[in-house]
């Protein structure tokens, strides 16, 4: 498989705050899932973002499909931008506009024309489970649901990575295995998912590679996740 | 720019109250600036009709003979800087005299006044510089016996002129900044009310560009309509005062379109430095 994404011995420091990553250097194949694991200001939205190169590292070089933090110009961040799908905690749904609109404005603020975006809205909707609900108001909708929408306005670019930043932070363990169930689907059509996540229990669960940051260092690269239980845990 | 057009509609409908805020402020701002304009307009016109009225005189000898006389209003004429010369005599000035001398009208005879010449000089070149080199002209001629134009009068009217230009343009910046500042101010307003789709936009790849352009439209509307509400406060301000105070002079239709089109372009500036500097500040955010 082809790679996706390469850190090479990235730090991150801040002024303010400090170093929030500490030479990190691990790849990504295309189509593989990883968690990103640690506890709160381990490192693991600075990563994410350090991706979406919504942050350029203070050493080493990201490269991620293909373009690289080292030569990046500022004009080709939407290039980036739409090789990526992102989601967050807290959905980040614009509240007036229904779940159709939401979709479809990520597609028309990216120039699709009007003959396409029905029907692709129409596809992401089915796609997450939400073919029923287009005109409803976001507010009308579970936790879950709206992550859905999120979801859904996340793939409208059909990107090759997807980040997806505390996910399941605010639903409960039902909605929590059924967004995780989407994502896996999505990776099963062969995008890339780096999920940053507290939930131990989904990660043992999964049987699925994980990274392990603490305090901006990768402490763990793999899929045994006793260590991580126990350190986790251990903490909290 | 469908998308763009509709997200301006759609912000105006999301919040009427500030869109209206936004444009009365502009609107006030651009008045302020407007009535400045109609303030340096009148200086202007006041200081420009007095200039028109100077002019140079050259009094001619005693025995000076009238071909020599008009020899010289030839030569004067050819001079670039130089309008009109006409001839006075003797008998025209003793006329002019008792006229606008009237209660002096039993003394003077005509041995009293000697002929002169009436020099004016073209618009833009009445500046005491040009008038004394003119002078100098005809003052160095044989036939001139004094040359008067009122020197120190015209060098105060010039001094007077350029501080009201300087004072003028750096006050009229002031004003112009000052707009920029507050459109752009009630522009970040709008900005902030509308971040969320700021970000999406960003998150899935909109260019900068694309990003910018509802809010340079929906700036340079606002400081469009703003101008045009401006120019209509500024009419009403002049009308009252030309009616109740003094006589006042109001901007061209020219000098109104220009005015309506800086307010649309103060709008365009402010938006687009307003908008530039949240994309720099939130495009690490996101």
């Amino acid at each position: 498989m082809a790679r996706i994404l390469r850190f090479a011995h990235v730090s991150k420091q801040y002024p303010r705050n400090g170093s929030a990553l500490r030479d990190v250097s691990f790849e990504l194949e295309q189509g593989e899932f990883l968690f990103l694991a640690g506890h709160s200001g381990a490192g693991k939205s600075t990563l994410l973002k350090l991706v979406s190169m919504a942050e350029r590292p203070t050493e080493g070089d990201v490269r991620v499909a293909g373009f690289s933090s080292t030569t990046l110009r500022g004009g080709e961040l939407p290039r980036l931008r739409r090789q990526l799908g992102i989601i967050f905690q807290d959905y980040r749904l614009l509240p007036d506009r229904s779940v159709e609109a939401n979709v479809a404005f990520a597609l028309e603020v990216t120039g699709a024309s009007r003959a396409t975006i029905g029907p692709k809205v129409a596809r992401l909707l089915t796609q997450v489970g939400l073919a029923s609900k287009g005109t409803t108001m976001p507010h009308e909708l579970s936790g879950g649901e709206q992550q859905r929408v999120a979801i859904a306005r996340a793939l409208v670019n059909d990107p090759s990575v997807l980040l997806a930043d505390e996910p399941t932070g605010n639903l409960d363990d039902r909605a929590t295995r059924g967004v995780f169930q989407l994502l896996r689907d999505i990776n099963a059509s062969g995008t890339a998912v780096i999920m940053a996540t507290h939930d131990v229990s989904l990660i043992e669960w999964s049987g699925l590679r994980f990274l392990e940051l603490d305090k901006g260092a990768l402490v763990f690269d793999g899929t045994d996740a006793t260590r991580l239980v126990a350190d986790l845990r251990g903490r909290t | 720019m469908t998308l763009a057009l509709r997200e301006v509609w759609l912000a105006f409908r999301r919040a009427p109250l500030l869109a209206l805020l936004s444009i009365t402020t502009i609107a006030f701002s651009l008045f302020s600036f407007g009535l400045f304009g109609l303030v340096a307009l009148n200086i202007r016109s006041a200081l420009r009709s007095v200039e028109d009225r100077v002019e140079i005189r050259a009094f001619l000898v005693d025995n000076a003979r009238e071909s020599s006389v008009d020899a010289l209003i030839k030569t004067m004429q050819k001079q670039p800087e130089v309008a009109d010369v006409g001839y006075v005599s003797p008998d025209s000035a003793l006329q002019r005299a008792r006229t606008e001398l009237a209660e002096f009208r039993d003394v003077m005879d005509g041995s009293v006044l000697p002929g002169s010449i009436e020099l004016r000089l073209k618009d833009g070149q009445r500046d005491p510089a040009t008038l004394k080199r003119v002078s100098d002209v005809l003052a160095s001629s044989p036939l001139i016996e004094d040359v008067r134009y009122g020197r120190e009068w015209v060098e105060k009217l010039y001094r007077i002129r350029t501080i009201a230009g300087v004072a003028g343009t750096a006050l009229g910046v002031v004003f112009a900044l000052v707009a920029v500042i507050i459109i752009g101010a009630t522009i970040r307003v709008a900005i902030l009310a509308r971040e969320r789709e700021i970000e999406i936009m960003r998150l899935v790849g909109a260019t900068n560009a694309f990003v910018r352009l509802p809010y340079i439209i929906d700036g340079t509307l606002k400081g469009l309509i703003g101008g045009a509400l401006a120019a209509l406060l500024a009419w009403i301000a002049n009308g009252m005062i030309s009616r109740s105070l003094v006589s006042t002079d109001f901007f061209s239709a020219a000098q109104i379109g220009l005015g309506i089109a800086s307010g649309a372009a103060i709008g365009f500036v402010g938006s687009w430095l307003s908008v530039g500097r949240h994309l720099r500040q939130t495009w690490r955010e996101a």
